[in-house]
Order: structure tokens, then C-alpha cells, then sequence
């Protein structure tokens, strides 16, 4: 791993240089919160955000998708089949995300990339993609990424880590992806001792800020059915109102909906991001919902989390306690209270 | 890499409407490319997603037997935009076909058993296709005993009507076709429910014996005390699952129950490892 500061003089300079060859995305305001976006010309992502409100998921798995494309015309030789779209796989950069939201993409990527089926849209993006992380010298009150296997200058996930250090920034150069970067964006290589021991005084001062913890040690070992039966749920889904803000702001949310949609006699089919927390999510044809009741649907979130996806994957839960969804929430409900309660509940 | 979510295109070859309340049809579909048949090597059990272009895909599980060369077939009920839409389509129409997808019966581990298969209305599909298997010439001594039931609320509602009548010349299958009620006359075969009917009929549960059930959640409710008054055991108990699904792929996250995906990690499952699964489908 090799570390280098930037003079944040040469910030700017540098992002334009490596514009020429990657995709720039950063978080950027709109309507007065911060997003990430595609970086216009010399446009500057707005690294003072703590954090943003929408994960940088889209920037690998767009909200909406197009998959495939045909045409219903009886004259042409090929209608009614459905045929691959070209796509921009061109390399892009996503400057200033969290650590949290990289390491999510690895959560992510366990559900796209299996050993019998490779989703490509998301495979090819992801791998087009280079994560220019910057660590988090003030975390939230709600974030609990150090007990979420994660944490505020968490390296894993990223290709670069770039902590501000006063008029420079570190930048830890994690992987090969990262090193391509730097070249492209022309910064000099040169490395600062006294620099690296501040920095990891930074990283200690920063996981000494976040004091909210969740406990996940005794989820493996719980029986899934009991769990699935625990008198808690009724109480913990009381005051949802299956807005589905949860799912639309986590980082590690990946369920999709497929759907065609034609104009004249041409058409497209596309993928869009879904939620649980809707009944139509799992509506039979013929009418059956086994998962017909907001208990049931808010169950299905949290044991997805911190139940199943532990059990499938045996890699930690699915959460990097970026805390979006705790913030988020218009009725409190609280991810760390429900991971507690199940880590705790004896049958 | 392989685009798992892009379908074979197929054409209708024929529509055989298959009940008396027209509800039910099967669709004969035949590759475009010759070579996409090789591609879709499937087993008795598994299901693929139908594709119509602007209208959708639809996961329906496979009624032809591996064993059947030059054609697949699906028998669809009309409950929705799609199977609807497709209800609508004539021979020769372009759609498509997405697999095969999930897992099948367990063919290598009832090799050498007796097979007992217990069907309902139409989830006689892919019981169909595993009949058709286990016929085959060349798979047939692979079987001890078959049994098959198979009810209906009336004779006109029975799938796959000329093929039942052929199975029952046979000697080397055991047919108990039944329906729930009937005032034809000429009606030669059994009148009850699945449950009353494998009550009467079924051979006992042993070591060597398997049931595979399929049919809508109120004759399993009540067959499956049936079994186990007959002494199966839950890992002999073998069914399929149905759910709303999207990718087939076990991705898009809405077929699961617990952890396992109905599409990838299923949609069969025995009734020993379903026990162990959250009540959820």
C-alpha cells in the first residue's frame, strides 16, 4: 500500500486531469441536500457533507434500468424478441464516499455475483467503478459502523482512503483501481511520516466518537424459526407505516422489481429498485400475499439484515450502520434496538 | 458473461385449451435457434420464466419431459396480465422462454424406490413431465412401484385427459384419478378428495418409498396427516412451492422464505427441510 498527500492545491487540478479518462461522481447539492451526481466540468464534489441522504448505490445500480429493448412491429424480422442494450462501462470514479457505502458494495456483491448466476448490469458497473473514499472525522450521532463491521476510516471496499489532514489529503492507495487513479489525475507521489502518524490519531479520535453500538455476536447461532415466531415484531412493526424510506435509503438494499414498458410498437424492458416493505412485493397472482401484513413485511427487513443474510452468507450481517435508515425514519423505528432485541431474544 | 435475465426466443407451436372452464391452457413452444434446445437442458421439477415482450414474465413450471426431444411445454392458468395476455396468443407468435430455473425432484435419490405422486387440480404440470420421465423406456427400470393421484373437482377439470387414459391401460404404472364430485355416468374411476383417495390407496411409507405432493395449500393440508398416518417419513415427503417471482435467479430478493430463495434454492423442497423454515408462503 503506498501513501501520498496531496496538497489540496492540486485538488481541483487533479480531478480535471482524471476527468479525461473516468466518470466523475461526488455528492453535490440538490434541493438543499446532498447527492451524488455526475460531476459537470469543473464542477467539485462537496466533501464537507457528513453524509448523504440517498446512498451512492445508484452510481453502480441506477434506480431505474433498462435491460433490454424490442420491437412489437410484425413487419420486422426480429419482433417480439428481446434484445441486450449497449451500455457506458466506461471507467468512473466516485469521489468522497464514505467508507460505509464501499463496504456495502461488498456486502452488495455477494447477492449479484453467485456461483451459478452472474448479474452482469451490476457486475460490469461495479467493476467499471473506482471508490475514492473519504474517511469520517465527525460521524453522526446514529452511526454505528464500528460495531457493524465497518468503521469511520474502515479501508476495505475502497481503492483509495483520503483523510483531510489540514491543507492536504491523505491518500491511502488501497488497490490497483486506486493507483490507475492517482496516475490519471497526475498528483505527485510523496509521502509525509509525521503526516500518517496524524492520520491514525485522526482514525482513534474518530471510532472514539461513535458511542452507539449494536450487539450481532448471538444472531448466527439463534434458531431462525423462533426468531421468526419472537413476540417482538408486533411491537417493533407497531408504528410502521411501510413508507419504505428504509429500503430506498440503505446502502445494502438491493431488491429489484422487473417490468416492460412500451411506447407505440417499440418497448424496453427494465429493472427498478423494489421494496419489502410493499405488499405488492410478493402478491400471488392468484391473490395469496405471504406476506400480507406490515408484521410481517417489517420481520422480513430486519431478519433479512441481521438473520438470513448471516446464516446464507456467514459474513457478518447485512448493515454497515451508516444509520440513514434511523435518521430517516418518520416513526423512530431504530435498526440497533431491533438487532438487540434479536441478539438477546431467548425463546 | 452470460446474461442470465435475456430469454430464448420462442415460437407457439400449438394451444391446447386443457379444461372445460377454459381456464387452463397448454402452450407448445419450439426454439428459434435449434441450438437453444441444447441450452435448455432441464430436469423433472424445474420451472422457467415465460417472456412476452411488453407484457412481462411469468415463472411457470415445465409440463414436457427431458425426455420429450423438439418442443417444451407449460400449461398456464389465466389469473393475470401476463397468463392472460398469453391466453390470448395464437400458434405461430414469438414470445419467450427464460432457464430452465431451481432445482428439480430428487431423480437420483429415488432411483430405485417407489415413487408415489399426489396431485391436485393444476399442479399437475411438472408432475406430468416427471411421469413421462419415469415411463421412458430407458428410465422406467430405474422405478420400483408407481402410483400416481390425481384429483379434480370434475372430469372436465383434469389435465392431460388422453394421456391419464393411456397411463390407466398400462400395467406398469398404478393410476387412482379421482374427482371431488361428478353426475356423468360413464365416469369409470374414482370420486373423493386427494386426501380420502391416497388414504385408500397409497402403499404404506417406508424406507423405499417417496411421495411427491403438489396442489393447492387446502388438499396439502389434508393429505399430509394422511401420509403420516401411512408412516412417510418428512424427508420422503417431497413438494413444490410457488411464489411471486422476478429474476428466477435467487437476486431481485422477494421469493425467499427465511433464507432460502423459492427460485434458486427451490421450489422443491421435502417436507422435512420445509418444518424448519419459517411459515411463510
Amino acid at each position: 500500500m503506498k501513501v501520498i498527500k496531496i496538497d489540496k492545491k492540486n485538488w481541483a487540478e487533479g480531478l480535471e486531469r482524471s476527468s479525461r479518462t473516468y466518470r466523475l461522481f461526488g455528492p453535490l447539492e440538490q434541493d438543499g441536500f446532498h447527492v451524488f451526481k455526475a460531476l459537470g466540468d469543473g464542477e467539485l464534489p462537496n466533501l464537507d457533507v457528513q453524509n448523504t441522504r440517498l446512498s451512492p448505490r445508484s452510481v453502480v445500480y441506477p434506480q431505474s434500468e433498462k435491460m433490454f429493448e424490442f420491437t412489437l412491429d410484425e413487419k420486422q424480422e426480429d419482433h417480439h424478441i428481446l434484445k441486450e442494450v449497449s451500455k457506458d462501462y466506461s471507467p468512473r470514479a466516485v469521489i468522497g464516499i464514505r467508507p460505509c457505502d464501499a463496504k456495502a458494495f461488498l456486502l452488495v456483491k455477494r447477492n449479484f455475483e453467485t456461483p451459478e448466476y452472474k448479474d452482469p448490469y451490476w457486475l460490469k458497473s461495479y467493476e467499471a467503478t473506482t471508490l475514492v473514499g473519504h474517511a469520517c472525522s465527525g460521524p453522526c450521532s446514529t452511526c454505528f459502523c464500528t460495531t457493524a463491521g465497518c468503521g469511520p476510516f474502515y479501508e476495505e471496499g475502497l481503492d483509495i482512503l483520503l483523510v483531510d489532514v489540514e491543507n492536504y489529503f491523505l491518500a491511502k492507495i488501497l488497490t490497483e483501481k486506486g493507483e490507475r487513479f492517482i496516475v490519471a489525475a497526475g498528483w505527485e507521489i510523496e509521502i509525509d511520516l509525521p503526516l500518517i502518524d496524524q492520520a491514525d490519531t485522526m482514525k482513534a479520535a474518530a471510532e472514539a466518537k461513535i458511542t452507539t453500538r449494536v450487539s450481532t455476536d448471538r444472531l448466527r447461532d439463534k434458531n431462525t424459526t423462533d426468531l421468526f415466531e419472537a413476540s417482538f415484531w408486533e411491537d417493533v412493526a407497531f408504528s410502521c407505516i411501510n413508507c419504505g424510506t428504509c429500503t430506498y435509503v440503505c446502502p445494502t438494499c438491493w431488491c429489484f422489481d422487473i417490468q416492460d414498458e412500451t411506447y407505440g410498437l417499440s418497448g424496453i424492458r427494465m429493472r427498478n429498485w423494489d421494496s419489502c416493505m410493499y405488499s405488492l412485493f410478493t402478491l400471488h397472482g392468484s391473490g395469496h400475499n405471504p406476506r400480507d401484513a406490515k408484521v410481517q413485511r417489517v420481520r422480513q427487513r430486519f431478519m433479512h439484515k441481521l438473520k438470513y443474510y448471516v446464516d446464507r452468507y456467514d459474513n457478518g450481517i447485512q448493515c454497515v450502520g451508516c444509520g440513514r435508515c434511523v435518521r430517516f425514519c418518520p416513526v423512530n423505528i431504530d435498526i440497533r434496538r431491533v438487532c438487540d432485541l434479536m441478539n438477546s431474544f431467548e425463546s | 458473461m452470460q446474461n442470465p435475465y435475456l430469454p430464448y426466443p420462442v415460437r407457439i407451436e400449438a394451444i391446447i385449451t386443457e379444461t372445460e372452464d377454459k381456464n387452463l391452457k397448454t402452450f407448445k413452444l419450439v426454439f428459434l435457434n435449434p441450438d437453444d434446445e441444447d441450452k435448455f437442458s432441464y430436469n423433472a421439477g424445474q420451472f422457467a420464466e415465460l417472456s412476452i415482450a411488453g407484457k412481462g414474465e411469468i415463472p411457470i413450471g415445465i409440463a414436457s419431459s427431458p425426455t420429450e426431444k423438439g418442443f417444451i411445454m407449460f400449461t398456464v392458468n389465466k389469473v393475470g396480465l401476463v397468463t392472460s395476455h398469453l391466453h390470448n396468443m395464437k400458434p405461430g407468435d414469438i414470445m419467450g422462454v427464460r432457464g430452465p430455473l431451481g432445482n428439480w425432484y430428487p431423480w437420483d435419490i429415488m432411483e430405485g424406490k417407489n415413487v408415489v405422486i399426489i396431485g391436485g387440480g393444476f399442479a399437475f404440470t411438472t408432475l406430468r413431465s416427471s411421469i413421462i420421465y419415469m415411463l421412458d423406456p430407458a428410465n422406467r427400470p430405474k422405478f420400483k412401484d408407481i402410483h400416481v393421484i390425481y384429483g379434480a373437482r370434475t372430469p372436465g377439470m383434469l389435465l392431460y385427459k388422453d394421456e391419464l387414459a393411456e397411463w390407466e391401460k398400462r400395467d406398469d404404472i398404478h393410476m387412482h384419478i379421482t374427482v371431488d364430485a361428478t353426475d356423468d355416468p360413464n365416469w369409470k374411476y374414482n370420486v373423493g378428495f386427494v386426501p380420502t383417495i391416497t388414504d385408500r390407496k397409497a402403499p404404506p411409507g417406508n424406507a423405499d418409498t417417496y411421495a411427491i405432493v403438489c396442489g393447492p395449500p387446502i388438499m396439502i393440508k389434508f393429505t399430509q396427516p394422511v401420509l403420516d398416518k401411512l408412516d412417510y417419513a418428512h424427508d420422503h415427503i417431497i413438494m413444490s412451492l410457488e411464489m411471486r417471482m422476478k429474476c428466477g435467479i435467487g437476486i431481485c430478493g422477494r421469493c425467499n422464505i427465511g433464507k432460502e430463495y423459492v427460485c434458486k434454492d427451490g421450489p422443491v423442497f421435502t417436507l422435512d427441510q420445509l418444518n424448519n423454515m419459517p411459515k411463510e408462503y
